[in-house]
């Protein structure tokens, strides 16, 4: 069984209207369990319109959406994926033990099982000493680990992540990539992860998916075989530069078919 | 630092009486300088002096702890009134919040209802006082003053938590959805969370209109044993003893601060475990 499947899913917003776009046009995608996907393309390519499809928190307009073999909306009903944002989008009114049993809370654990659960997540996250501060006292890493622990609490087979590392500094984000990384592999989660960063894409990826945008579709899609366990020493490795290369070209073409701006070098 | 502020007031107070043209004056062309007589502008201490006297002749009872229980008594009908006032608002932000179409239709008269004035309203709900009856429960006179206090009330709460029911960011509702939250769990666990800081200025606001509503209503529609009738009959006596007045008022302020330090403590307590300072 995929743990995503996406088949000839067409999204068009405002549809019947005068300002109706196409966001989406005949996009097939198959995640396989385990897998780590990233998404990648310029500006209103409709990475991120994809991926809130299959978070099912958009409907499409035609196609069939399949995540752990359910429909995409009872996959959302029994939180089968966790989700992370750009905006770490902690409650700054709940410590950080509390925020991630948040999605606990509403599935109706009791205090003790959370608490057990918010531990582990920490401990996992590394920020185990942090359980009882405010939101507010942590780094911008620390709470984007937060919100991964947040996402993983109910220990979901499938992440889906938004830029989860948009906003942060270039060492954090190298760091950060290292520990997810590490963390998937420990919980073996499926990734389906947004960017607009290549060497992001390539370093944390099996598979980047290449998107172009008017009207939004997938492009390419380039496999990077780097091995299960890369490390910092991976990101220096000719192979490496070589995956990023054929991404880029990829993109490249891309941009030339659309004239589009909006790809991080970095 | 509140006290020091009063001894401000009291010294300007003062200043101004003791420099201030005797029959006020005029400033360019208007005649705005108030008078600085004793009719006019008795000295504080007489004010303070004049709490410890008798009401009338030959009985105990001082006009301070007339006043003071004038102040309990509109402090009672203000609480009621505000209570209510927040009831309605935050019942009528969370309608608008849940229901577009509705905000469109309600917002308007929401401001139109403040704009009616409360003398002219005063009458029409005081008019209720006794003979409004439903099922065996009759309508008291004194819950009308309430009404008022709270129909002042509820527009600052209703308004404020309004904006701050729609303050989360459009993730964090994302991600509420994405746990499969129900409009009600997001509500209580995000939305109002969240509107906290805007609720708690929108408190202040109302806190005090409330008191403005009950003594404005205690006013026009001549309840007893308030501040606002104190002052109305003391009023009437102003010319023969001005500092008589000024003993009502001081009452109809001790109503006010009641209700602020209610909200402050609320504040503090809502606040506690906040980011100081980027509150809305």
């Amino acid at each position: 069984m995929s743990a995503v499947e996406v088949t000839q899913v067409n999204k068009i917003f405002n549809a019947g209207k005068q300002n109706a776009v196409e966001a989406l046009v005949d996009v097939d995608l198959v995640v396989q369990p385990g897998e780590f996907v990233s998404l990648i393309g310029p500006s209103g390519c409709g990475k991120s319109t994809l991926l809130r499809l299959i978070a099912n928190l958009l409907e499409p307009t035609s196609g069939s959406i399949l995540v752990n073999g359910k429909p995409a909306k009872q996959a959302r009903i029994d939180q089968d994926y966790g989700m992370a944002f750009q905006q770490s989008g902690l409650f700054e009114w709940r410590t950080v033990a509390r925020n991630i049993e948040l999605p606990l809370e509403l599935k109706g654990w009791d205090k003790a099982k959370r608490r057990a659960r918010s531990r582990e997540m920490l401990e996992l996250v590394k920020l185990g000493d942090f359980a009882k501060h405010m939101p507010w006292q942590l780094s911008g890493g620390m709470q984007q680990r937060v919100a991964i622990a947040r996402a993983l609490a109910s220990h979901p087979k499938l992440l889906l992540m938004d830029e989860p590392f948009g906003a942060l500094d270039e060492m954090t984000r190298e760091h950060m990539q290292s520990e997810l990384l590490q963390i998937c592999a420990r919980t073996s989660t499926t990734v389906v992860f947004v960017t607009h960063s290549i060497p992001e894409a390539v370093y944390l990826s099996n598979r980047v998916v290449v998107m172009s945008p008017r009207p939004g579709r997938i492009t390419d899609i380039i496999d990077v075989e780097l091995g299960s366990d890369r490390n910092e020493d991976t990101r220096e490795d000719a192979a490496f530069y070589g995956r990023i290369t054929a991404v880029r070209e990829a993109l490249r073409g891309v941009e030339m078919a659309a004239g589009a701006r909006g790809i991080e070098d970095r | 630092m509140f006290i020091v502020a009063i001894g401000l007031v009291v010294a300007m107070w003062e200043a101004y009486k003791a420099v201030g043209p005797a029959r006020g004056g005029d400033l360019l062309g208007f005649k705005i300088l108030p008078r600085t007589n004793d009719q006019v502008m008795p000295h504080v201490w007489n004010m303070v002096k004049r709490l410890s006297d008798p009401v009338q002749r030959g009985t105990d009872q001082t006009i301070a702890s007339v006043v003071l229980s004038g102040v309990w008594y509109s402090f009672r009908l203000a609480l009621v009134g505000f209570a209510f006032g927040i009831t309605c608002g935050m019942g009528i932000a969370v309608l608008l919040t849940r229901f577009k179409l509705i905000e469109r239709a309600v917002l308007p008269y929401l401001v139109v209802s403040q704009t009616v004035p409360l003398i002219a309203l005063a009458p029409l709900v005081a008019g209720w006082g006794g003979k409004l009856q439903v099922g065996g429960f009759v309508w008291p006179r004194w819950m009308s003053a309430a009404v008022l206090g709270a129909f002042l009330a509820f527009f600052p709460v209703a308004v404020g938590t309004l904006r701050g029911l729609k303050s989360p960011s459009a993730s964090s509702l994302e991600l509420m959805d994405s746990f499969a939250s129900p409009w009600h769990r997001t509500l209580f666990t995000l939305r109002f969370p969240a509107a906290v800081p805007y609720i708690v200025p929108s408190l202040k606001l109302g806190a005090s209109a409330a008191v403005v509503g009950v003594v404005v209503a205690e006013i026009s529609t001549g309840l007893r044993g308030g501040i606002g009738r104190l002052i109305i009959e003391y009023a009437r006596q102003a010319t023969s003893d001005p500092t008589k007045v000024y003993t009502g008022i001081f009452g109809a302020a001790l109503v006010g601060l009641g209700m602020a330090a209610l909200v402050a403590a609320s504040d503090l307590a809502l606040m506690r475990h906040r980011p100081k300072g980027d509150a809305a």
